[in-house]
Formats: structure tokens, sequence, C-alpha cells
């Protein structure tokens, strides 16, 4: 991308001009009598376009066409990475590293661009190269501990105290619990079995700061029949408004303490209240 | 990891946050003349911005190239939520502009003479519906455009945007929304397209463009409704799902695309058109929460609906039957009044029936987002200090909608002026939440198509 800015600033070359396209002849759009959104087009706009639709329609893929679309990427055409991801894939394996690095250069400015982040997991799983990711999620999380991009990126190698960690850190950090969750697969039965998760809950509620995320775990372990401890039941008390329970059921109150720290989802709080599985 | 500084994401959501607020405190200060000015949906200059741009835009606009059946259906389903219509003559440079846009092998391409693509198909699809009336209806050439579908079919079960393109869970939605919504939907362009959707759904409970990718509002929006039409929405894991989309709204009021990214009022539809769905599938919600079949949520539907609560209305729901055949010809004896042939009356029969639930977004806040800070003198935005555009003008808007009618009961009742923010006056037209389709419009293609 910097290279097409360099090129612009120097003035850019008609591609009429550059010998190595000589064999092209470009395509030009045809809009009829009565356009409606008609677009006034600038000429390195429609010249670019023209000679995309030209390879586009003889099916070419080769590095001339994956320099194109970088020039009409810039041009913001409306051309995306999967077209860079076509021609890469008639290149094969050896444009890999090229391909890792492009996206690592789009992440350096922009690092959750969702785009470049599917053609990454694309070229590591197509073209090889995860044995290193999770150093690279490593460092990126270093930089962001909030960049929910790597989060995602990472689940490939799952580590639950790499997440307790991180939720210490900042428990008001959607991710980590997400993840937390994730590694678990959602069997929210084995996570309620692992006595480090009730205590990274019990941690940050017996804070008394940024629980939200940590209330929200309780409840879908309490709905999955979890034994609460007393150390527990205490910390929620702790968080009551009430200070005298007068509602025995532990659900429903931290449905209530919910409604009130939370009180953007109170409709869902309210909607969980009423939604509880059968207690055995 | 011990980090005191803040991280990039801090730092640019206190940015936002900041602003926001700032808005939200200096219309609370004002006197309350000045501030319902502020809470007014400014109709007039908004349509005035659209009706322009349908007739000419700027070199700024190249960019879109590809992409000008979408302009057109940002700005006519824009002016059709408004509640107006463009003149006669610039519907017919519509209808005959995208006639252009229309491959003769099926589909519809960015532009003219473009490869035909399926985000531009929906795209042109949508707005023919939108504008309606025989010329426009039938001008839409469906054979063709099945062929085309079964060609961007995948062998995953999901489909490829155009010929040799990215399959995503965006191609699913357009391809099975499009056969929808013309009576064109069959068991060859349903099969396994629910095997690839339920492997888009992540860890987080949102779903992704692609197995792998991270949880993202758009694409939750188009798997979702991509599920609900073929009668396989069971599948997902909607707890997980709906915990995950009621906290991508913060406190901004409005919501975000995916964790810890910022607000932007595009997502006013795609998440909240998720959480309207939603509320839409209590049956198989509770079913998957392990609740009995009679739990309410809201006692007010309990003595109104009584009757709407039995087994006949289990179709009207989505499927909560995992062996539902997606292709069943009518069944005699069974109420079934409508004329289409089994998974194809999936949306007409979505929107029908009672809705179990009240919302479970908060409405009020996200409407005070969108006519706050997305709403513009003229058009609407992302967020404070982006400029506007016709994208974000149709979903912001798309998303009033759906949050002014999103505590109705039922279909066909109106909103109550409770909910709607500001004057009644702001109400829109309601939309389709699986198609983002004006309902009228909706129903007379749903007729037209139907018949042949």
């Amino acid at each position: 991308m910097s290279e097409q800015a360099v090129e612009e600033e120097s003035g850019r070359i008609p591609i009429s001009q550059r010998p190595e396209w000589a064999d092209v002849r470009p395509v030009p759009q045809d809009d009829g009598p009565n356009p409606v959104v008609p677009i006034a087009y600038t000429d390195d706009f429609s010249e670019t376009m023209d000679y995309f639709r030209a390879v586009y329609l003889a099916d070419e893929r080769s590095t001339r066409a994956l320099q194109l679309t970088k020039e009409a990427i810039s041009l913001n055409s409306g051309i995306t990475l999967h077209h860079r991801r076509w021609v890469a894939e008639k290149l094969g394996t050896h444009v890999a590293t090229q391909e890792l690095e492009f996206t690592r250069e789009i992440f350096s400015q922009d690092a959750k661009n969702y785009h470049a982040w599917s053609h990454r997991q694309w070229v590591l799983q197509a073209l090889g190269g995860w044995e290193d990711e999770l150093a690279y999620c490593d460092e990126l999380l270093e930089d962001d501990i909030f960049n929910n991009s790597a989060w995602n990126q990472a689940m490939r190698d799952s580590e639950v105290a790499y997440a307790i960690k991180a939720i210490l850190t900042k428990p008001e950090n959607e991710s980590p619990w997400r993840y937390l969750r994730g590694l678990y697969k959602n069997d929210v039965k084995s996570l309620g079995n692992d006595p480090r998760v009730g205590s990274v809950c019990l941690d940050v509620l017996m804070d008394k700061r940024d629980y939200v995320h940590a209330l929200n775990m309780v409840l879908d372990l309490l709905c999955h029949h979890y034994q609460p401890s007393n150390e527990l039941k205490n910390a929620i008390d702790a968080l009551s408004p009430d200070p005298t329970p007068s509602d025995s059921d532990l659900i429903q109150r931290v449905c209530s303490i919910l409604q009130l720290v939370d009180p953007i989802r109170a409709n869902y709080w309210e909607w969980r209240k009423t939604t509880v599985p059968a207690q055995d | 990891m011990e980090n005191m500084s803040a991280t990039k994401t801090q730092e640019e959501q206190w940015m936002v946050q900041n602003q926001v607020f700032r808005i939200y405190d200096l219309v609370c200060q004002l006197p309350p003349h000045a501030q319902s000015v502020n809470f007014e949906l400014r109709r007039d200059n908004h349509i005035e911005y659209l009706i322009k741009s349908l007739k000419q835009l700027g070199p700024n606009f190249a960019v879109l190239d590809a992409n000008r059946p979408w302009l057109c259906y940002w700005i006519i389903h824009s002016i059709a939520l408004l509640g107006d219509c463009v003149d006669d003559k610039l519907e017919n440079d519509v209808i005959e502009f995208l006639q252009r846009c229309q491959d003769p092998n099926g589909g519809y391409g960015g532009g003219p003479g473009q490869m035909p693509h399926l985000a531009t198909t929906y795209a042109a699809i949508n707005t023919l519906i939108t504008v309606g009336g025989h010329k426009s209806l039938s001008s839409i050439n469906r054979e063709k455009l099945y062929d085309f579908l079964l060609r961007m079919k995948d062998t995953s079960g999901g489909f490829r945007m155009h010929d040799g393109g990215e399959v995503d869970v965006r191609a699913c939605y357009t391809a099975i929304s499009v056969a929808g919504v013309l009576n064109i939907l069959d068991d060859r362009l349903i099969q396994n397209a629910g095997d690839y959707i339920v492997s888009c759904q992540t860890y987080e409970g949102g779903i992704a463009g692609e197995p792998g990718s991270e949880a993202h509002g758009g694409y939750t929006f188009c798997g979702l409704a991509a599920m609900v039409l073929i009668n396989e929405v069971n599948r997902l894991d909607l707890p997980a799902l709906t915990n995950w989309v009621v906290f991508r709204q913060g406190v901004e009021c409005g919501f975000q695309g995916r964790t810890n990214k910022l607000v932007d009022g595009c997502y006013s539809f795609w998440q909240g058109g998720v959480a309207a769905i939603i509320q839409r599938l209590r049956l198989v919600v509770s079913e998957q929460m392990g609740l009995p079949n009679t739990s309410n949520f809201d006692s007010r539907t309990e003595s109104d609906n009584d009757s709407s609560d039995s087994d006949g209305d289990q179709s009207s729901e989505g499927a909560s039957s995992p062996a539902n055949d997606s292709c069943q010809p009518i069944q005699k004896g069974k109420s079934n009044d409508s004329p289409r042939i089994g998974v194809n009356n999936n949306g007409y029969n979505f929107i029908r029936g009672p809705i179990g639930m009240r919302p479970i977004f908060n409405s009020m806040a996200l409407q005070q987002y969108i006519l706050l800070c997305s709403q513009e003198e003229a058009g609407f935005r992302d967020k404070p200090g982006k400029r506007r555009d016709h994208y974000h003008t149709c979903y912001v808007l798309s998303g009033l909608s759906i949050c002014q009618y999103s505590n109705i009961k039922e279909a066909d009742s109106p909103p109550l002026p409770r909910d709607v923010m500001g004057p009644y006056s702001n109400l829109l037209e309601p939309v389709h939440p699986l198609y983002n389709i004006v309902l009228d419009k909706f129903y007379e293609a749903y007729e037209f198509f139907a018949r042949s």
C-alpha cells in the first residue's frame, strides 16, 4: 500500500505506457443512455478499471494481475482482498511469506482489519505457517490486550491460564471472558468443573469493580447446575443492593444486580430471570 | 502483561465515548422545546438528499463503481422507509438501469456489462421489489436467476459471491434471501447451507464471515436470517448468540460490530435486526435453554395470545423440529392459506405470527443514538466525526424502523407513542427483518411471485 502512495506522489505512469501491459487491450464500461447513479470517473480510475476488466475477463492470474489489484485497492474501487486470494491461490506456496507480510503491514495500521484477518487465516490454512502464529498473536495482545481479532486468531492454540491472567489484569475486557468460554467449547458444565474458572469469578467479584462479565459468567454457571461455594454466595450478597436478601434464589439475585449495574441490558437481564432452567 | 497505560482500543473507545456523551449532555441541558427539536427526524432534508443522489454523483463515488445496484437500493429503500417514493420517470430509469445490469445468463452485476455477483443481485432485487409495480417485478428473469444461484452453489453447502469468488455467509444470505422472496427456493439451493452457516458460529456466540473468522454483526445478521429462511435456525446456539448480540450495545447506546470495536450507526440494523429476529424465535430459544413450552416472557401476551401458543403456531416461529423437511408441499388440512410451496413461506409466516418476547435490546437508547449522534442535517453517518453516506443512511434508518416496531405484540399493530423516540411523526414504515424490505412492498412481491 505504501508503495502506491510513493508512486502517486512522483506521478502515476498510465498503464497504457507501461511495457509490461503492452499486450493487453483495455475493456471500457457500457452504461447505456439513461444511467442512474452515474459516476464521474477520473481518468486514472477509468484506466485502471478498464485494464482490470481485461484481466478479469481473460481469467488471468499472474504477478502483474496481483500488482494491478494492489493499485485498484488503493484507488478504492471496491475490489477486495478476496480477489487477491484468488490470484495467490494460483501462484502457490511461495507467496505465503509475502502474503503474511502483506497482512502484517495492514495490521500495523489497522490491527482489526476484518478482511485482512480472513485473508491471513486462509494463507495459513492453504499455504502453511501456523507454527509461528501464536507468537504473533502474543505480540499483538502485548500491544493491545483488547484486540478481539487477535484473541479470535489465538483460538487455535488454547490456553486457559493465558485467559485467566488477561481477565485478572482487565476484568472489564470482554474478550478473554468469551475466549475462556470458548476454550471449553461452550460446554458450561465442564467450564464449571475447572476450579480456576470459579476462582477468577470470585476474585473479580470480591474486588467489587468491573464485575459485569464475571456476573454474566456466574449466571451461566448457575443455570447449568453449578454449586456455588459459600465464599461466592457471600461475594454476591455483598454486591446486592438489598442487604437482607428477601429472595433466597441466587440466580434471581444475580440478575437483579446486573439490572442495576448493567442498565443498557436491563431488558435482557429481565428476560434471563424468566428463562431459568429447572434446577434439580 | 502488566500494562498501566491505555491500549489503542481503550484510547479510541474513550474518545468516541466522550464525543457521544458530550452530545447527550448538551441536549439534556437544553430547555424542553429546543430539546425536542433535536429528536425530530429531518424527513424532508433526508428525502431531498436521497433523490438528488439518485440523479447524479460526483467523482469520489468511483469507489462504488462495482456497486451501483447497492446505491440504488440504499437510496430507494431509505426513501420508502421515510414513507415517500420517487417520480415515475426516475422509477423507470431505475428499472431500466438495473435491466442493463442483469446478465443474460442470470443475476445482476455491479454495473452494465459487469459479471453477475450475488451481492449486487440482492441489491437489485430488493430495489426492484421496493419500486414495485408490474413493470419492475416482471423485469426479473427468475428462471435465469435460479440457474445463476445454482452455479454459485459450492460443495461446502455455502455460495460463492461470483464466478471464482469467495464463499462466505453473506453470499449464503444474499442467495437464500433472493430465492426466498422470489419463490424459487428449493432443496438444491438449500442443501448443506445450514452445515456451512453453523460452522461459522464462533466461540463468542456470534457468526463470522467464514469458519474461523471473528464474530461480526453483519455476518451474524446474514447467518441468522438465512437459517430462519431455510427452517434450520434451531441448529444455531441461540442462547449464546443472544448473549453475544446484547453485549454489542454499549454505553454510547448504539451497537458495535464486534467485541471491543467502536460503535457504528449501521449496526443499528445488523445487530438490532438480529435482536428483532430472536424476539420472534421465543419457542426455539426456550427449547434450547431447556425450558417448558409454556413459559411466557411477558404476562401481557398470555391473555391475548393464548390460542396462538398452541402447536398451530410452531411454523410461524421458524422450525422447532430438527427433522423438518424444508421442501414439503402444502399439506391439506393444515391452516396454511398462503399460496406458496413449503420453505418459500418461511419469510411470510415469520412476520405474520405473534411476537412472544419483549425486546432484548434497549430500543429507546438506540433511537437516541440514531437521532442525536448519527443523524445529520441531511443523511446519516457512522458516528460523530464521520461523514454521512448512503450506506449508513439506509442502515441507520432501517435500524430506526426496527426499534420503533420492536415492542408491538403482533403484525399490523401500530407502535405505541411511548415506544417512538421524539414526536410520533418520526414513525417510519415497518420492514421485514429477514429481507430488509418495507413490509407493504414485501407483501406485494409475495403475492406477485406466488401467482407465477
